[in-house]
This record gives C-alpha cells, structure tokens and sequence, in this order.
C-alpha cells in the first residue's frame, strides 16, 4: 500500500476493573476490548458492527483518547497518541471529533446552538473570536440550518436538527477523522436519511474520514468502505464492503445479516435464517476457545478448545475461524 | 366472510393541549380478523401507539378522549363499556407488549410473581396453580430452566429475556388480541430475530390476532398480513402488505420505503444517495386541517393537497391510499 492509513489501532485492548469480591480477593478485570487491530484509510469509513456489548464504542473511544487504553498502540497521522498529553494532547483532540448517539443528551440545554457549535474552538484552538464567529456562521449554512437558528436552545429543535447541531460541532476544528458513533439510531427513519446524506455530502466535501459505529447493517453497508465486525470485544471478520457483504465468512456475520428483516420478498426467500440461541455468554468470565462457541451452529469440538486467530485468508479479508481456509468458503 | 374480531370505525380521538385541542386520531376505520397480523407503520407522533391506547382504553386520564367514532370488539362496544368491563378485557382478551423491556417490569418483585398477579387477577385459579402455570409460560416464551427463572428479579435477565417475559405476561390468560408496540426496538438484530419468530411461533400455536406497531418495514414485511401506514394521525395507506411494498400508492409510504438503506443481496461498488422525504412529522397544531398533511413534504403536491382533505382511493384488491394523486402516480 502506497498511503499509510490516517488511524491504525495495534493490539488495542482496553480493560475495566470490576468490584471486589471481597477486601483480599485478587482484582478482577473485564477486557472490553480485548487485542484488537483495524487500520483506517483517509477518505473513507470504517464501520465497526456488533450487538450492544460488543465493545464496537470502547474501542472508538479509545482510540479518541476518551477511556484509557490498558495495552495498544493508536497511531492517527504517523503520530503515536497513546502517551500524548498536556498541548501535544489538545492539538491531536482537534483532529479526532465525535458525534454521538443520543442527540438529545449530548448538547447542553443551557447552552445556545451557537455557542454549543463554538466550543471545541474555544476550548481546543487559538482562533480570535471574529473568526470564531464566522466558522460558526459558515458550519450552520452547511449542516443545513438557518442563521436565524444560531440563537435558540436545544429543545427548540427536533432531533434531527439537534443532530445537525452536533455535526457542526464535530466539524468546527477542521478534524481529520469523525467518529460517528450510532449517529442515527435515535432517530426516525424519514430523518435518518436526511443525517446520513449529510453525513456523505459532508465527507466528499472535506475529505473527511469515518469511523461509524453502528449495529444496523442497512446503514452499514450504505455508508462503509469496509466492515470490522466486532463480538464480545474482538474482531470476528474484517473486509471491505464488497468481501462481506457478498461472502460473509465467519457464521457470526452471516448470523446478523440473515437477522435484518427484509423487504425484498425475493432475498426473504433465499436466504435462509441463521439463528443463533441465548445471549452472548458472561463477558466478566474468561473464554476458553472461540468466543462465539456456545452459540455458533457449526461449533466444533476444537473451537471450545482454542481461539482462532484473526488471519487474512484473501486480500483485505480477515477472519477469526477455525472453519474458514484460504478457499474462502463459508463453513454454514 | 366472517365477521372481524376488532372493527374500529371513524375513530376520532383529541387530545387537550395548552393550544387547545388536536385530534391525534382522525376517522381511523380498520377491521382485524380472528389469527391475523395487522401493522401500523409510520413515524413517531403519527398516532400509531395512540390508537393502541384507544383500543385498550388506556388514554392518558383528563387529556386524551375518544370524541366519536366505534370501537366493536368481539360484539362489544368498548367504547361504552365501563372502567369495570374495560378491566376484565384488557389482559384477558387484549393485552399489550410495550416497547420499552427494561421499564415495563416491576423491579422489586421476582418475574414469576408478575406473572402470576395476572393470572390470579384475571382466572379462578388456586395460587399453586398459578405458579405451575407461569412456569409452563415461561417455558413457551423459550426462556431456559423455567422453573428456577421465575424467583429472578427482572435486573437479572437480558434484554431479549425481558420481552419474551413480557410476551410471557401479556399471553397468560390467552388473550384473542395481541398488541405489540415497537416490542423490538430497543434489542439488538439477532434477539429481534428471535423475538419475532417465537411471536409467530405463538400465534400459529394459539391463533392469536396480532397487531405489531412498528416503524421497520423490513419487520413488517416479515410478520403481517396487512398493514396500515399513519401519518399525522390519518390513515394514509392501507391494504396487503405485499401490494402495498410492491407497488405503494401513497407519496409517504413510498418514501418511508425507499429512505431506508436496506441489506442488498448483492452489493457493488456503486452507492447511491437516499431519496429523502424532507422535514419532519408536522406539529399537533397542524393536525385536524381540511388538507393534505403531508403536503408540505410532498414533491407532487398541488393546489388542491393544500385546500381539501384527500380522499381515499381504491386500487383492485383491499388497498386504498388517501392521497389526491394516488391514481397518477
């Protein structure tokens, strides 16, 4: 590969401390994330999917130096920034901007649009107020709100509008990677298309690259140049769009894809539905074998035994399965 | 053809706002058959749940009321049935699934206590054989170890084991109808996908009618029979489902079909922008006017959407579309 990837995260695992048992009981861990590795181009998106738990925000925010990572190494721009702090820690935050879930909790109702929009310039660059003002004028205009708008709180607007403001917000300090996570999952579905091509018109516009984290696989493969699919802190397969969606590998992606319910009577037909039984087991015990053993239809006895290791098995194509060789074929 | 098990005609429910009062439910006419799934498909603040709550009498006190219309369920008129009557229906006949399943369980009482308090305010059964009974429901909602389940309390289950408890609870006295409202939103793709097969599971075992309210047309295309889109409180389109995603008559319903990225079965390299339906669900204020209400949305509005209310045109088979266009387009 000729470019280097904007973002490439290495081994990247990220662990929470869990209560004591009791006062002399050995401290106890829960690996959120645990070991993983994925690697941005600029321009284009990666889009992390998973059931909730999975650990798909974690390791976003890790990579924004948002949780601390145990273990890892984050390079955003040929830069390490794991060990970054004080002003070295500011300039890269104005690189890294995120827009959230919940349109409605994440902007401060005391706040108005304007001055919600400002703050990542106030509190991340040098820029003198004049000019402050003008980027906020200017990002208003191009999210598609009024001038008029700039004036109002939070909760004169509806929730697409407030996601709008939050956009904005993510694009005031010129950042290079955007990190959307669940960004129209709160939102009904005749907006939710009007957030998602702004969100492409955005991207073509500035160049902008995304990390879009999403558990709908429709938005999914909309959005994405390629796919990490995430299952209880690990990366189960990893291709570009194409590679996935067209042959996906491990039974855990062919499993949440033959869940989306269809309107397409004719792809209802044909394919067939992959259930899987139960919940994810206790993430809080450790695993012995494939994490998705227990639940996986064509388990066997080696896959409770030992964990497969995530090995490209085609050009841009990665996979964790003891069942998939280098001929690509799915073992369902 | 027999005679339908629910028959809703010329709904009008208002509802008491500080500007006054706005009909949230605008002569809404359906009918369910006996075993059928019937979907209401729309944007939030379109009256979908709305007109779950009418049917079950479940209007939010002093500030929603039904001012005319019927409700016919089962030779009765609901309502004018009293809050008694109402009560002795609502759980044994018709009882609901709502949307939210970590909310809508009790959280200082074990799930089987939940469950056997329906029973015993609804059948004559002994206690123990109330007991015995919540367990056999757990098992159909394929909950595993039913018996020792039922001392949890509902913060030791999972998302997906707390619908299925709730399905459990709203299916102990057998009721004829079934109202889901949005029962899989807030789970993730794969506990969806067991939640409606065990709901369809149920219905062939108990011939249940099924109402789903939901704004997934994928899901809707799976489960129902028919299907009702709202918009603004008004029936926009109505029909079966197969005509309606085949070939929509009305402006709304295609859009809320084409803005959706749906899963391809085959993707390329191409990708194309979503068609948008602009704007937003107009306010409580705007419902009720003699017009089109989606007109402001609408790309083929024309003079006549903003004067007079459409009416609705019937296409062969049962589907109809209120849209003034719905013929030429």
């Amino acid at each position: 590969m000729s470019e280097q990837p904007l973002l490439s995260v290495e081994n990247l695992t990220v662990r929470f401390a869990m209560n004591r048992r009791g006062l002399f009981s050995p401290a106890t861990h829960l690996y959120a994330v645990d070991d993983v590795s994925f690697h941005v181009n600029r321009g284009e998106t990666l889009a992390i999917v998973g059931e909730s738990g999975s650990g798909k925000t974690t390791a976003a925010l890790a990579a924004a130096r948002l949780v601390t990572a145990y273990e890892g190494r984050v390079v955003l721009d040929g830069e390490d920034v794991l060990p970054l702090e004080g002003e070295e820690l500011r300039q890269m935050r104005q690189k890294v901007q995120f827009i959230f879930q919940d349109p409605y909790s994440s902007l401060n109702p005391r706040q108005r649009a304007e001055e919600i929009v400002r703050d990542p310039l106030q509190s991340l660059t040098d820029t003198p107020a004049a000019e402050q003002q003008e980027i906020t004028e200017r990002l208003f205009a191009q999210v598609g709100l009024r001038p008029e708008q700039r004036r109002l709180f939070p909760h004169q607007f509806s929730g697409g509008q407030r996601q709008r403001i939050g956009i904005a917000r993510a694009l005031a300090t010129q950042p290079e990677l955007v990190i959307c996570d669940e960004p129209v999952s709160a939102l009904d579905v005749a907006v939710q298309a009007q957030i998602l091509n702004l969100l492409s018109a955005l991207q073509e516009e500035f160049g902008l690259t995304y990390l879009f984290i999403s558990h709908d696989l429709g938005v999914v493969q909309h959005m994405c140049d390629s796919v990490a699919v995430m299952y209880m802190g690990k990366i189960v397969e990893h291709a570009d769009r194409k590679s996935l969606f067209n042959n996906p590998l491990h039974p855990y992606t062919a499993a949440l894809l033959s869940a989306v319910p269809s309107v397409d009577k004719t792809l209802r037909e044909k394919s067939k539905r992959i259930l899987i039984p139960g919940d994810p087991p206790d993430p809080t015990q450790k695993q012995v074998g494939c994490r998705f053993a227990s639940r996986c239809p064509v388990a066997q006895d080696q896959c409770r035994l030992s964990e497969p290791p995530l090995t490209e098995i085609a050009p841009n194509h990665r996979v964790a399965c003891h069942l998939v060789d280098e001929k690509a074929i799915s073992p369902l | 053809m027999t005679e339908p098990l629910l028959k809703v005609q010329n709904l009008r429910v208002e509802l008491t706002t500080r500007n006054g009062t706005a009909p949230v439910i605008d002569d809404v006419s359906f009918e369910l058959h006996a075993g059928e799934n019937l979907s209401f498909v729309g944007e939030s603040g379109c009256g979908k749940s709305m007109t779950a709550l009418a049917i079950m009498g479940l209007l939010p006190e002093g500030i929603g009321r039904i001012t005319a219309g019927s409700i016919m369920f089962d030779g009765q008129e609901l309502t004018e049935l009293s809050q008694e009557r109402l009560r002795r229906i609502r759980g044994n006949d018709i009882s609901m699934i709502f949307q939210e399943p970590m909310t809508s369980l009790n959280p200082v009482y074990t799930i089987g206590e939940q469950i056997v308090e329906v029973l015993l305010a609804h059948q004559s059964i002994s206690r123990a054989d109330a007991w015995a009974e919540a367990a056999t429901l757990l098992d159909a909602v394929r909950i595993p170890k039913a018996r020792e389940r039922l001392k949890d309390y509902p913060f030791q289950l999972s998302g997906g084991q707390r619908q299925r408890v709730m399905i459990a609870i709203a299916l102990a006295c057998k009721p004829k109808v079934l109202i889901a409202d949005e029962p899989t939103t807030a789970l993730d793709v794969t506990v969806q996908a067991q939640i409606f097969d065990l709901l369809r599971d149920l219905r062939q075992e108990t011939g249940t009618s099924i109402i789903l309210i939901t704004h997934d047309m994928g899901a809707v295309a799976e489960m129902a029979e028919r299907m009702i889109v709202m918009y603004a409180g008004r029936i926009a389109e109505i029909g079966a489902v197969d005509d309606i995603i085949g070939t929509p008559r009305h402006p709304y319903t295609k859009g809320l079909i084409s803005c959706v990225p749906h899963v391809l079965a085959h993707v390329t390299d191409e990708k194309q922008p979503l068609t948008e339906v602009p704007g937003i669900v107009p306010s409580l204020r705007e419902f009720g006017k003699d017009q089109c209400l989606f007109a402001s949305r609408c790309q083929h509005r024309t003079q006549q959407c903003l004067t007079a209310r459409p009416q609705s045109v019937n296409f062969d088979g049962a589907q109809s579309a209120d849209c003034w266009h719905a013929g030429t387009l």
